[in-house]
């Protein structure tokens, strides 16, 4: 997969997590309640949108064969974002987490032009220069959308990722926040 | 012998269409589904607002007995209310998801119908004469004085006109947790299975020790976001004969014998060109629709539904496929159906649509196929399409 199409696919999967989102949300006002095995094809396509994603962003750094991660999640990025420790030997900077986390209001939009942009702001800048803030057509987070910062389940901790990996990024935070998070609301 | 898809000498024409007109549907009046009886004389359409549409085929006129008889309103009646579940607070909805025939016999109808959590069976009952003269009533029914009753009357049965009566006999509630999807009546006919999404429940209990997975390999080159939806299976039949199976997903139809379970015996792909829109059909929720499929009497065909309310048989033996569309425009009495193709590469023919041009909200999820001759029942949101083979 060349550099580009993995962006491509980057940016595909993101967006289909983001409808994902709204999706499952707004199954929760339809009429006759949830739908069981619409959620679980929903929660499907969201792991393999993760999969994708994580898969996509493997192929832009140097291939690695990536272990499948399903618990616990790793929430070290954010760590990171916070304390604003830099990682010199990460090859791209670490995307913000706003940027891939959209108000469900407009599942539909067209979502391309404002990932596109932020693709472009998160290849192009530097660790040290990333701001926290969300960038894009979206100016305030909603306040049903999970805080950045995943809670710990019991028994979970927290650990840095290992210096070096580009398997550590926000691929992993945005599976922490949005499907260790949306799933068991319901 | 030709086959009833795509065959020179076999053509379909138009024989009916129920329901509104009116551009502006009324969802409560949307078909939700559709069930031939055993001898295919009556077929009964069940809609979103719960109610049971039932048609009789009427014999053959005899002054024009070329022609074959047509579908009539037979019974008309309300099965499924809306109800509210006040422990989980949400609002159980009243369409009818299936309905199942029981094998006629004596003289009543007996069908199950379902909603997401309840299940009724019906008794559907001629009534064709009433009692007159009875000595302690009035005609109006009112009682008579009995010191006025001075001499005493056998009721006579007298002739009227011919009454439908739908009464339900019994009511299996609370017995899902999830949505019913589906119901099934056993070759016993005393019990009958109840489906949600994570259970099956069967009423009369009967021990069954063994059962298969029928489990098609995933291809992997095939991989994309939405392979489980699109792998998802929205509708199982068994064939007449008993032997084969049939299962519909997202874009195709499968055939398994029940001897081979590691993988189908035929595939037969129903809309393939949609699997370069499955972003777009995910998003308006398209991916979801639960696409139903049927048997010909014989086994010989297959059929099931597609967008644009096209749908699609499949001959088994010739390995040909049509194409067909429910449209108001030709529905005249009699009219042949003419093929309809959808253009997949850059040039478009002429009479073929791009698969842009699709119209993705009229939508053929059910139909059904009379047991035993050539006709049809396509259900296109609102109406009732039913089409016969041409008669010569």
């Amino acid at each position: 997969m060349s550099a580009t199409t993995a962006m491509e696919v980057n940016a595909e999967a993101r967006r289909i997590l983001a409808v994902s989102i709204s999706k499952l949300y707004a199954s929760r006002t339809q009429r006759g309640g949830l739908r069981l095995h619409r959620s679980l094809l929903l929660s499907m396509v969201m792991r393999s949108a993760r999969d994708i994603y994580h898969s996509s962003r493997e192929c832009e750094g140097p291939s690695e064969a990536q272990p499948a991660q399903e618990e616990p999640m790793d929430t070290s990025s954010s760590l990171e974002e916070q304390t604003g420790l830099p990682e010199p030997a990460q090859p791209e900077p670490q995307p913000t987490l706003n940027s891939t986390e959209l108000p469900p209001e407009e599942p539909d939009s067209a979502e391309e032009d404002s990932d596109s942009e932020i693709t472009e702001d998160k290849e192009n800048l530097s660790p040290t220069r990333q701001s926290r803030k969300r960038r894009g057509k979206v100016s305030a987070a909603p306040d049903f959308l999970p805080s950045k910062r995943a809670r710990l389940e019991p028994g979970e901790e927290r650990y840095a990722a290992p210096l070096g990996s580009c398997r550590a990024g926000a691929g992993e935070s945005l599976t922490a926040l949005s499907l260790n998070r949306v799933i068991p609301a319901f | 012998s030709t086959g009833v898809a795509g065959g020179n000498d076999f053509q379909w024409c138009f024989s009916q269409v129920k329901g509104a007109i009116d551009e502006d549907v009324a969802e409560a009046d949307i078909i939700s589904t559709v069930e031939f009886n055993y001898s295919g004389e009556l077929l009964a359409t069940g809609d979103k607002g719960g109610r049971v549409v039932i048609f009789q085929h009427e014999q053959e006129s005899k002054n024009r007995p070329h022609l074959r008889g047509e579908y009539n309103v037979y019974s008309t009646f309300q099965s499924h209310e809306p109800e509210f579940d006040y422990l989980k607070s949400l609002e159980i909805e009243e369409k009818i998801n299936k309905i199942r025939w029981l094998p006629q016999q004596n003289a009543a109808h007996f069908l199950l119908s379902t909603n997401d959590k309840t299940i009724k069976l019906w008794k559907i009952s001629e009534r064709d004469k009433r009692a007159e003269g009875y000595n302690l009533k009035d005609e109006d029914g009112r009682l008579r004085d009995p010191f006025r009753i001075t001499s005493l009357r056998v009721p006579v049965l007298m002739p009227m006109d011919l009454m439908v009566e739908a009464s339900p006999r019994r009511i299996f509630a609370n017995a899902h947790t999830y949505h019913i999807n589906s119901i099934s009546v056993n070759s016993d006919h005393e019990t009958y299975l109840s489906a949600d999404d994570l259970r099956i429940n069967l009423w009369h209990l009967e021990i069954t020790d063994r059962s298969f997975i029928f489990e098609e390999p995933e291809d992997p080159s095939s991989r994309s976001f939405f392979s489980e939806i699109i792998s998802s299976i929205s509708d199982v039949k068994f064939s007449h004969s008993g032997r084969y199976m049939m299962t519909r997903d997202y874009l195709s139809v499968k055939v398994w014998d029940l001897n081979m379970e590691n993988r189908p015996v035929e595939t037969y792909q129903v809309h393939e060109y949609l699997r370069s829109k499955l972003c777009s059909l995910y998003e308006n929720d398209c991916i979801f629709d639960k696409f139903e499929c049927c048997w010909n009497g014989s086994d010989s065909a297959i059929m099931t539904g597609s967008y644009n309310n096209f749908f699609r048989m499949f001959d088994r033996n010739t390995r040909r496929d049509i194409t067909l569309e429910a449209s108001r425009e030709s529905s005249k009495p009699r009219a042949t159906l003419k093929p309809r193709k959808v253009s997949t590469g850059g040039k478009r023919k002429k009479d073929e649509i791009s698969v842009d041009s699709l119209d993705f909200n009229k939508k053929i999820l059910h139909t059904a196929w009379h047991p035993k001759d050539n006709v049809i029942a396509v259900a296109a949101t609102n109406n009732l399409y039913i089409f016969q083979d041409k008669i010569n």
